[in-house]
């Protein structure tokens, strides 16, 4: 386990100020599981319901408004030996404590810059693997919110899954690749983040796709992703085969990248499996999960490594903070997967899920193109964690 | 409402509009009315949470055009 410090301060200089920390610091720190102490400085409910999380990150909570007259009170509470980074909603308090804190004689103190948005909205690339013919396979780790997208390369082709809002981070991706956008694609109507893939096809001149299943209400022109399809990416024909997967939604639609890859979308996770109530039909949609998992599933090969398009928990990222397990494995391991009665899984499907992601009505009608919320709006409804998955909390 | 003390503090992000208004509040008189204008979405939740643990007594808020109007009663 590595205990080194995230960052200390180079020289005597910096511990006299409080120094901005990157979105991207922290997204390497907790993958590289150093260690740092966050003094989270929101209000109580929004610490409660959402905070920066890492194997070796400590936080406490003490809201702003209580360290107007001085931070005395918590300085007892820091650590000696550990950086110390303030964080806030935005950016503006967190600097305001932190450079209290400097005055107040702490050192090696620092403020997240852009606060809680920033670190919802980025994006960690990493490397998944090499596909057959000298194509690449790309995972996008939101550590904020447990999202995961990808990017299929191939022959200055490239197509995404699961884009996410934040288009711009795979179209500079891409362009740092060498590669033009041609696909972009939904596993299924999302219900937790706003999909980013009809944005970056408009943007980038590509093809939308979206199982046609979940598109009954959508109010805008796509591709129907179906099953039996291929789509190519690359002279090389990278294929990428749609496999219908319902379950979660009643479209739900799985990828077979290269033969190697299952691109599982919120069907099957790591440590879980898809909770089937989003859009409010768990008892009609228990069943079809039932049969995607343990017969559609069954019958590709335990070969396959998994990518799904979540994680819930921290203890899924495995090295370099990728997402991904062998289909055979989950079998073996995966406590979704091994519910040999029908009524036990019926039961764990749809009774004590936890609670629904934020805003999820909302978000389901702004991915059908039925209401145009602004960014900021759009930023405040992704808030907290996914909540895809029936183990999450 | 006889409103005694105005703080506008639109387009100010974070802290400044608690800053403010927790300002104006120790200047004031107990029981007289402060009445602060805010365009921070964030700071509604925060105020809420920091007027309750002041002695300071929650009168209301509302929103319209996108600004928010607080109105506390200085305790």
């Amino acid at each position: 386990m590595n205990n080194e410090n995230v960052k200390t301060a180079d020289n005597a200089d910096m511990n006299h100020q409080a120094v901005p920390m990157s979105a991207q610091e922290i997204a390497r720190a907790v993958i590289d599981r150093k260690s740092l102490f966050i003094l989270d400085v929101r209000n109580a409910d929004a610490y409660a319901d959402w905070k920066i999380e890492g194997t070796q990150i400590n936080s406490i909570n003490v809201p702003y408004f209580e360290l107007l007259e001085g931070v005395e009170s918590v300085l007892p509470l820091l650590p000696d030996n550990s950086p110390v980074l303030v964080v806030c909603a935005k950016e503006g308090s967190s600097k305001f404590v932190a450079e209290q804190l400097v005055d107040a004689g702490r050192d090696d103190v620092h403020y997240l810059e852009g606060g809680m948005k920033a670190w919802s909205e980025h994006l960690e690339p990493v490397k998944v693997g090499d596909l057959k013919d000298g194509g690449e396979l790309y995972q996008f780790v939101r550590l904020g919110k447990g999202c995961l997208s990808y990017m299929v390369l191939s022959d200055g082709e490239a197509a995404v899954v699961d884009t996410l809002r934040m288009t711009e981070v795979f179209e500079k991706f891409a362009k740092e690749k060498g590669a033009r956008i041609k696909h972009t694609l939904d596993t299924h109507l999302h219900a937790d983040h706003i999909s980013g893939g009809r944005k970056l096809a408009e943007e980038s001149g590509a093809d939308y796709w979206l199982p046609p299943k979940d598109a009954d209400e959508v109010v805008f022109s796509y591709n129907p992703l179906e099953d039996g399809q291929t789509l190519t990416v690359g002279n090389t024909e990278i294929a990428i085969q749609p496999v219908y997967s319902p379950g979660h939604t009643i479209g739900s639609t799985s990828l077979v990248v290269d033969d190697q890859y299952l691109l599982s979308g919120d069907i099957l996770f790591v440590a879980s499996i898809g909770r089937p109530d989003l859009a409010g039909k768990a008892g009609d949609w228990a069943g079809d999960l039932r049969s995607t998992l343990y017969e559609t599933y069954r019958s590709l090969s335990e070969e396959l490594t998994v990518l799904p398009a979540h994680f819930g928990q921290l203890s899924e990222l495995g090295e370099d903070g990728r997402v991904s397990a062998k289909l055979g494995d989950l079998y073996a391991n995966n406590p979704g997967l091994n519910m040999e009665e029908e009524t036990t899984f019926r039961q764990a499907v749809t009774t004590n899920l936890p609670s629904q992601p934020n805003a999820y009505q909302e978000i389901r009608r702004t991915n059908m193109g039925l209401i145009q919320p602004d960014d900021e709006e759009q930023r405040e409804m992704e808030i907290g964690p996914n909540r895809c998955a029936i183990h999450d909390k | 409402m006889n409103i005694d003390v105005r703080v506008d503090t639109k387009g100010m992000a974070c802290p400044m509009p608690i800053v403010k208004g927790k300002k104006a509040l120790d200047g004031m008189q107990q029981g007289q009315i402060l009445e602060l204008l805010s365009t921070d979405k964030g700071a509604l939740n925060d105020f809420q949470a920091w007027v309750k643990k002041s002695p300071n007594e929650w009168i209301s808020h509302e929103e319209s055009n996108g600004v928010h109007r607080f109105l506390i009663r200085k305790g």
